[in-house]
């Protein structure tokens, strides 16, 4: 009796065997972490992914805390914000990190995009992850519009105002859609009460589905490298690729050194430089929405101004919506678009890279221009500009398969 | 870590790039640097001591607590109550108008905006000129116009301060046959009581405290940053080593 008692209560292999007889905790960590084998060769572009999940982990945790004390009412949103500034413990803080986290969310995933780009990461077989990715990216910009909307500033309304009716321009259904939007029929409380609900509930949980399905898909066919390798085409006997190492600890200790980096860069904005001049916070936006009064000069966020200069670079309304609906969406096509077989630029031929040159000069350069007033020759550089942009795009089936590469070797480069 | 040195260096680029433009100016006009001292605690109270007098008549700060105030300006509860607190009782309201916003609107139009955040909506060189830039206008219901903001309905309330001034203006025929006008330099039409360099340092100790009331944390975000960058520095090269540790038989 006291001996079977004693084996039923005797643990049959510690704790973690206990959960993982209900829950695949070793095998899933095993999977994804310790024997998810990455190459080795990876350089300084591929902490992006991480540095990205490392900035909506610090969004997620911030934008919490502010849910706690903004008040999600045309009367009250901006003295609240003051509020959060002023006489929340720490307010200060978490409101700078959540609005520095903002403006970093778009400059580290514009640059996870040009990795991508730059060692042909969307082709295949990844075609998907890239697929994910733009959804990604998509859900992004819709957060960071309702999240614009919430301190109900002049820049707000009135940011909010100008990218809202751009819907307008829409036949037959247009009006319509821009009503539904607002929920009213110009930027009001309702307006800003179900911008907050998609802010706080819907985008969130949409973004963070798709992160995790982005993640998944990722590790079903396993990462590329900068030479654009399939590194599973060399195995040793265990069946290991050679030259893949494991995520953890390997890749993990040097995405610590990232993320520290990062951290010091973030810092720095954050505790030196919160409004960066006017372009993480928009001088305008320290005065409390007045829909009686225009602000001078209407600019959305510096990370929205490439669109937006294509927007305005187009003399008739409808066209102008549907080029930058088209700019926002033409990355999309990009796995289907390349026709080129190898993968990395390092051994793509000169056409490529003069294209990829001139669209990142093409990109800050809109950027750029989607600041300044619109007239003169500012509008003459946007019609420019905004040809290349398209260019890049539309012409890459071209080029791509014109363009002469070099061999690509059977195993990475490394230099250890 | 040169690759890495390289990658740091680009992305703090990619977010400075364009933090260096000035904040838009009104009329085009030059603008005059207001130069003002942050971190000079004596420039601020005489600012608290200007504004409670010259400017709280009309203008609220309504996010702004006297005891935010006093804590960084090192004033006592009782210089608070005795030189600051002409409207309030206890230390943690906020600076009210003592004029009633209501008829302020009715008696210049549109009622004086509450000044909390006026230095970060509109920079303080903004304000800095723009208390220096009025000028006799005959035309105008005050009687002033300001080069700064042309139109503004606010009178020269510190024109026994600075006295009164006219505004040259210079007229330009341009080859298309258009006009051109541009400021050509204030003139003195009688003096106030203080000359130019003092009524320059009055306003300036203002809209140094103006700069502080729109940010109340900005000393405490600084000097809380440097300590976060030195643990970040700390923790980096432990990182590092750690780093170079794991990869050591990484061939």
């Amino acid at each position: 009796m006291a001996r079977i008692e004693a084996e039923i209560g005797k643990p049959q292999g510690g704790f973690v065997k206990w959960i993982d007889d209900r829950f695949p905790f070793t095998s899933t960590m095993k999977y994804h972490v310790t024997e998810y084998y990455a190459s080795k060769n990876f350089n300084w572009w591929y902490v992006f992914g991480v540095l990205a999940f490392v900035v909506l982990a610090i969004q997620l945790l911030t934008g919490i805390f502010l849910t706690m004390n903004y008040k999600p009412s045309a009367d009250d949103a901006f003295a609240s914000v003051e509020y959060i500034m002023r006489d929340v413990e720490w307010g200060w803080l978490i409101r700078y990190l959540h609005s520095t986290g903002a403006s970093f969310f778009f400059i580290v995933v514009y640059l996870h995009m040009f990795r991508a780009m730059l060692y042909g990461s969307y082709k295949k077989p990844r075609e998907l992850i890239w697929l994910i990715g733009m959804l990604i990216f998509f859900v992004l910009m819709a957060e960071a519009f309702a999240g614009y909307l919430l301190p109900w500033g002049q820049m707000s309304y009135w940011g909010a105002q100008v990218i809202i009716s751009l819907f307008g321009a829409i036949p037959w259904v247009g009006e319509a859609l821009v009503e539904i939007i607002r929920g009213d029929y110009s930027i009001s409380d309702i307006t800003l009460n179900r911008f907050f609900a998609l802010h706080v509930i819907v985008l969130p949980l949409a973004l963070i589905g798709l992160v995790f399905v982005h993640i998944v898909a990722l590790h079903e066919v396993g990462s590329n490298n900068p030479d654009g390798i399939d590194i599973k085409k060399n195995k040793d006997a265990s069946g290991k690729p050679i030259d893949g190492i494991a995520f953890h600890p390997y890749h993990t200790s040097k995405d610590l050194v990232a993320i520290i980096v990062f951290l010091m860069i973030f810092c720095s904005v954050v505790f030196f430089a919160p409004d960066m001049g006017g372009y993480f916070l928009e001088h305008a936006n320290f005065e409390p929405a007045n829909m009686t009064a225009t602000p001078e000069h209407i600019a959305p966020v510096w990370y929205f101004t490439p669109y937006y200069a294509i927007l305005r670079a187009v003399p008739s309304k409808l066209w102008g919506f549907v080029l930058f609906a088209m700019a926002v969406v033409l990355p999309v096509f990009l796995p289907w678009l390349d026709r080129c077989r190898v993968r990395s630029i390092r051994y793509r031929g000169w056409m490529y890279k003069t294209a990829l040159s001139v669209f990142v000069i093409t990109f800050v350069t809109l950027l750029w221009l989607g600041m300044q007033p619109a007239e003169g020759v500012y509008v003459r550089m946007a019609q420019f500009f905004s040809v290349l942009y398209f260019a890049f795009f539309i012409l890459m089936p071209f080029y791509t398969s014109r363009d002469k590469t070099k061999p690509v070797p059977d195993r990475v480069v490394y230099h250890g | 870590m040169g690759k890495l040195k390289t990658l740091a260096s680009l992305m703090t680029l990619g977010a400075c790039f364009f933090a260096h433009q000035t904040m838009a100016a009104g009329g085009g006009t030059h603008m005059e640097s207001a130069d003002i001292k942050p971190d000079n605690i004596s420039s601020l109270q005489r600012g608290a001591r200007n504004f409670m007098n010259y400017c709280s008549g009309c203008h609220s700060a309504q996010y702004v607590r006297y005891k935010t105030i006093g804590k960084y300006l090192e004033l006592s509860e009782e210089q608070l109550i005795d030189n600051l607190m002409f409207n309030a009782e206890k230390t943690f309201e906020t600076i009210q108008a003592a004029m009633p916003s209501k008829d302020a609107a009715r008696w210049y139009g549109t009622p004086p905006p509450d000044l909390s955040l006026m230095a970060r909506a509109k920079g303080a060189d903004y304000i800095f000129n723009f208390l220096k830039g009025f000028y006799v206008s005959p035309n105008s219901p005050t009687g002033v116009d300001n080069l700064v903001l042309s139109g503004t309905s606010m009178p020269h309330v510190l024109w026994e301060l600075q006295g009164y001034q006219t505004a040259n203006f210079a007229t330009h025929d341009n080859e298309d046959g258009s006009v051109t006008t541009t400021f050509d330099g204030f003139e003195v039409l009688s003096a106030g009581a203080m000359d130019a360099e003092d009524y320059d340092d009055f306003v300036r100790d203002t809209v140094n405290f103006l700069a502080y009331i729109a940010e109340p944390v900005r000393a405490e975000r600084r000097k809380l940053g440097v300590w976060v960058l030195m643990f970040l520095i700390f923790f980096f090269i432990l990182a590092s080593m750690l780093k170079k540790q794991i990869w050591k038989d990484v061939k």
